[in-house]
This record gives structure tokens, C-alpha cells and sequence, in this order.
């Protein structure tokens, strides 16, 4: 793998670059500074940190607090337990209240490979997804995720942030990041079928829009950074201009990308959508890209389960 | 306002606060009654807010955590001028009204929503916190029901506040022993959370929750304090103010009938006249 940098990284660069000059700036962590890649953050500048301990209500809590007050909260805590054992602050203290707090919850999805479900964070898109008044977001690359969370700090509304643990192989270029706030990137066009896919499984479907370009099948990659708001116009013209849809998320099949974008596909302009998901259970025990390839969301599953539905 | 006119004030907005749970139906009677001189002290004696600045950066927060006690806080937010008394009455409940059943703080004065239990002490600690950051006087309130401790959340907003050493931060708990299934002792122990508030490193005062003059001290007391902040644990009695309903948990939530309704009104009326012959 060529790049080294995890995407939660790059939060904390962007943070840190806003933090010297933005004084409401705050970062709040529950003993989770070191995972969030927050460290530095919160040496730089501690008179803006907030520890919580591990104490996720209290986390949540207290950054709304602080935001009705004025501040700009970034609460970083592992997904797994921000938006289950939080649920409750994320919905009513940041939601229902309007409060800025930035949810960014880091090591999503099933970053934590073989520690096992209870620090897997499956469920995140459907369980924030449903709150009203909150966005969801899962960058796929560092470059988007700084270009991102740029974007969150110019606005007061809350927000929930997905990004994993590892480094993940670049979608986009240094500088050259194609990004306008709430609307889909698209990374290729094809006639036959269009792929959509959030997070860590953008790359991966890009490389197998490639090998199916070798098949002599034409390809659609559409990086669904924003699940809510749903860029639904983009949803609409990529499964306009292809045979069949196909969705790829680091996610349980209920409630993610997947259904968002039947929602949409089937009100709209009717196509197949096969979802490509997490199984409805505990996942096998391995690394990340162990778990992919099991599961056929890695470039070689995709492309072959492309394959056969539209075949 | 002296602590006289502030009692017969006090059985006004009860009856107030009658008339809004008899106008919409139904209400959390029984804990508003208890809160109800907390909330008149507060917003008389010791918060600097008024209808006017609303937005001021220096105002003191309030936070009511115990957000079912709505009705009484409708009454006192109308008596300080924030809201319109008529309006609630004409509205509470009602299809498509603002008036609902727990804090909205699209309303003006409302800071946060609330409702659901164990929130507001975690979010008041956040308050605290920025005043700290900014060099701010201002001083944030947070009013919790007995029955909401058993919620763990509030217990990690303890932590927090006393960690932070916040003696901005002033939490009141609304001790009138009783929860929707009976006696807090009987649903789930809490004696004596005097120890328990100590123990997790605040100041703790324990007064008669039902007397304007011993609230009025406490909150005295506690803007005075330093290097902890403060709870004031506030002795009182559900259903304060009329027999019909005193220390009984049928009245957490209850629309009285009309008996009912005109038997509390004599006795707020009688209670009020005792108290302005002293």
C-alpha cells in the first residue's frame, strides 16, 4: 500500500490548522485521543481539548453544551460506541437541540477486525441516518475527508463523520480533490453498470470498474461520500444511464447506502439494485481486507458479483 | 421581589400551572408542584437572563433535565415574561402548537430540549466549560428530578463537573421521594445522596425545597463557592400545595376532574391567604 496516512489523521491536521486562529474551536475525546490520532491536538492545544473519559453520553453531552454556547465541537470517539452508547445525546442534545457538534467517529465500520462486534460500528449509517436533523458522511480517501471536514467547520449544523482505522489506498489526488459539499463524486461513467459505494469501498470499486472495463463491460463509480442528505439527483442519473445498480458498503445490509439508493432508484426511474453489504451477523474474525475478500466487497468480489447480475 | 410577594406570587403560578394541564389535558402535575419554587427562585432571584437578552453571550444558563415538569416551567417563563400565558393555555398540547410537553427551545428562554432523562447535567457541564474557556460570568443551572439519578448518565456529568472543579456549574435536585411506581427508596434506593454528590467531589446543600427563603440562601451559597461546583438537594413534596394531591405518585401525571380541580384551587387560595397573614 502506497499511502501510510488514515483518513482520521487528516482530521486532525485540518482541526489543528483551524484551531490556531479559531478559538471556538473545540475537540473533545473519550480517553480516545490516541486512536483518533488526536494526540497532537490536544497538546497543541489544550486550552480547546476536553477529556470525557470513557464516558460517551458525557461526551456527547458536554460538546452540546459547548455548542449552544458558541463552540465548534468535534467529539471523536470510536463509532462503535458513538453512535450506540451516545445514540440518545446524538439524537436529543445534538439533533433535536440544533447544537454544532461534529460527531466524528473513528475505527468505523469493522476496523477493529478480530476484537469482534462489540467494536464494530455496522449499524452507524442506518442508527444516524434516522435521527432527523442529522447528516451522515464516510469519506472514502484523506484527501476528502480534509476536504470534508473543511466543509463542516464553515456550517452550525450537527453531523456525523465516519472514518476508519487504517490507512486506505487513495481515490483521489493530492490538490486535485473534485468536491462540492452534499454532492456525489463521480469517478468514471459507463453505460452498463453503475456502482455506488461510501467509505472504505470507494477504492475498491474503482478497481473493479477496471477490471471490468477489461471484460468490455462499461462502468459507473459514483462516490456516495454523503449518505443524508442523499446527493439524490446523481443517484438518479447513474441508474438512468446504466442497465442494473449496484451498492457497496461497509455496512449491515439494513438501513445503509443500499437502501437509500433502492429508495431513491425505485421511486424514480426503476433498475435492479443488488446490495452489497456485511452479512445480518457477526462477521468472521480476520483484518479488514481479510473480512472483505471474504465477504466479496473487496475489487474482485465487486467486479464478479457485477458480473453475474448483469448476466 | 421580596421572599413574601414571591410565595404569593408562587401560589399564583399554581394555579396557573393547573390551568395549563387542565387546558391541555393532562400533565406532569405532581413533579411541578415540587420544582415549581426552584424554578420561581431561579428566574426571580439569581438567573440574569430576562425576555430581552435571550442571546446575550453573558447570560446564565438553565437547563431543565427534568423536562416533564414543563408546565410549571411554562408558568414561570410567562410570569418572567417570556411567553405568553394566554397563548399556552389557549394551545398546550394541541395539534401543530409549540406548547408541548417538555422543554422546546425554538420557544424563547429554552436553551435546550430535553425530555428524555439524564441529559442535562453532562450538557450544563459543557456550558460551564465554555464560560471557562471565554472568561465568562455567567453561571449555568441544571434542574434534575430524584428519579432521573438512577440514570448513569448523570453520573458521569458528576464526574465530569467535579473533575473540571466547575464552581460555575450549580445542579439542583428535585428530592420529593416519589416516581411514577412509588417511593424512590422502594423503586430503587438512593439515601442518601448527600453522601453520593459528596463522594463524587461536589458541595452539597440540602435544604427545604419548598421554601422560597431556604432556596434563595442555597442559590446564595452556591454562587459563593469555590473550587467545586454545587448541588442543592431540594427537599420537597410532589403535589406541594393542595392535600388532593400532596406525596402521592398516582399525581405524577394526571388531569384532575373537576372536583378535584376546584378542591386544589380552594386550597392554593387558603394556602395563600395564610401566607399573606404571615
Amino acid at each position: 500500500m502506497a499511502n501510510k496516512i488514515p483518513n482520521r489523521q487528516m482530521i486532525c491536521d485540518v482541526l489543528m490548522r483551524h484551531a490556531k486562529t479559531d478559538k471556538d474551536l473545540v475537540v473533545l475525546c473519550s480517553d480516545s485521543r490516541g486512536s483518533a490520532s488526536l494526540t497532537k491536538f490536544a497538546e497543541a492545544f489544550p486550552a480547546q481539548f476536553v477529556e470525557a473519559g470513557i464516558a460517551e453520553q458525557d461526551l456527547v453531552g458536554m460538546a452540546a453544551g459547548l455548542a449552544r454556547c458558541g463552540k465548534k465541537a468535534f467529539a471523536a470517539s470510536p463509532a462503535c460506541f458513538l453512535t450506540t452508547r451516545s445514540y440518545e445525546q446524538a439524537k436529543v442534545d445534538c439533533a433535536y437541540s440544533g447544537t454544532n457538534v461534529k460527531l466524528i467517529g473513528i475505527s468505523g465500520g469493522i476496523s477493529y477486525g478480530a476484537l469482534g462486534m462489540s467494536h464494530h460500528s455496522a449499524q452507524d449509517i442506518a442508527a444516524m441516518s434516522a435521527i432527523p436533523n442529522m447528516r451522515v458522511y464516510l469519506p472514502s480517501d484523506r484527501f476528502q475527508t480534509a476536504c470534508l471536514v473543511e466543509a463542516l467547520l464553515q456550517d452550525t449544523l450537527p453531523a456525523y463523520v465516519r472514518v476508519g482505522r487504517n490507512p486506505v489506498e487513495d481515490v483521489y489526488a493530492e490538490g486535485a480533490v473534485p468536491f462540492t459539499m452534499d454532492k456525489a463524486t463521480w469517478l468514471c461513467h459507463g453505460s452498463d453498470i453503475a456502482i455506488l459505494a461510501c467509505g472504505e469501498m470507494v477504492r475498491p470499486a474503482l478497481d473493479a470498474a477496471e477490471m471490468l472495463k477489461h471484460q468490455g463491460i462499461g462502468t459507473t463509480v459514483l462516490d456516495v461520500y454523503g449518505i443524508k442528505p442523499l446527493d439524490t439527483a446523481s443517484v438518479i442519473q447513474a441508474a438512468v444511464g446504466a442497465k442494473v445498480v449496484l451498492t457497496v458498503e461497509e455496512h449491515s445490509p439494513f438501513g445503509g447506502l443500499g437502501a437509500a439508493v433502492a429508495q431513491v432508484v425505485g421511486a424514480n426511474c426503476p433498475r435492479k439494485v443488488v446490495n452489497l453489504a456485511l452479512p445480518d451477523a457477526p462477521v468472521i474474525t480476520g483484518t479488514s481486507q481479510e473480512v472483505f475478500k471474504h465477504y466479496g466487497l473487496d475489487a474482485a468480489g465487486i467486479a464478479k458479483t457485477a458480473v453475474q447480475i448483469l448476466h | 421581589m421580596n421572599n413574601t410577594n414571591l410565595a404569593l406570587l408562587s401560589w399564583e403560578l399554581r394555579r396557573d400551572v393547573v390551568d395549563i394541564i387542565m387546558a391541555g389535558g393532562g400533565g406532569h402535575i405532581g413533579g411541578d408542584m415540587s420544582v415549581l419554587n426552584t424554578l420561581l427562585v431561579l428566574y426571580k432571584k439569581h438567573l440574569n437572563i430576562t425576555p430581552a437578552r435571550v442571546d446575550d453571550p453573558d447570560r446564565d444558563r438553565f437547563i431543565l433535565s427534568k423536562g416533564h415538569s414543563m408546565e410549571a416551567y411554562y408558568a414561570v417563563l410567562a410570569a418572567c415574561g417570556f411567553l405568553d400565558l394566554a397563548d399556552i393555555k389557549k394551545r398546550f398540547s394541541a395539534f401543530g402548537s409549540p406548547y408541548i410537553g417538555h422543554p422546546n427551545n425554538k420557544l424563547p428562554g429554552i436553551e435546550m430540549n430535553s425530555g428524555s432523562l439524564g441529559h442535562g447535567l453532562p450538557v450544563g457541564v459543557g456550558m460551564a466549560l465554555a464560560a471557562r474557556m471565554d472568561g465568562r460570568p455567567y453561571r449555568t443551572y441544571v434542574v434534575m428530578g430524584d428519579g432521573e439519578l438512577a440514570e448513569g448518565s448523570v453520573w458521569e456529568g458528576a464526574m465530569a463537573g467535579a473533575n473540571y472543579a466547575l464552581d460555575n456549574l450549580c445542579a439542583v435536585v428535585d428530592r420529593n421521594r416519589l416516581q411514577i411506581s412509588g417511593p424512590t427508596e422502594q423503586v430503587m434506593k438512593q439515601d442518601s445522596q448527600e453522601a453520593r454528590w459528596a463522594a463524587f467531589g461536589w458541595n452539597v446543600l440540602s435544604v427545604d425545597g419548598n421554601s422560597l427563603t431556604a432556596l434563595d440562601e442555597a442559590f446564595s451559597a452556591a454562587a459563593q463557592y469555590k473550587g467545586k461546583p454545587t448541588v442543592i438537594i431540594a427537599n420537597t413534596t410532589k403535589g406541594y400545595g393542595s392535600s388532593v394531591m400532596e406525596n402521592k405518585a398516582g399525581w405524577h401525571h394526571h388531569l384532575p376532574t373537576q372536583e378535584e380541580y376546584e378542591q386544589i384551587l380552594a386550597d392554593f387560595a387558603a394556602r395563600k391567604e395564610a401566607e399573606r397573614h404571615g
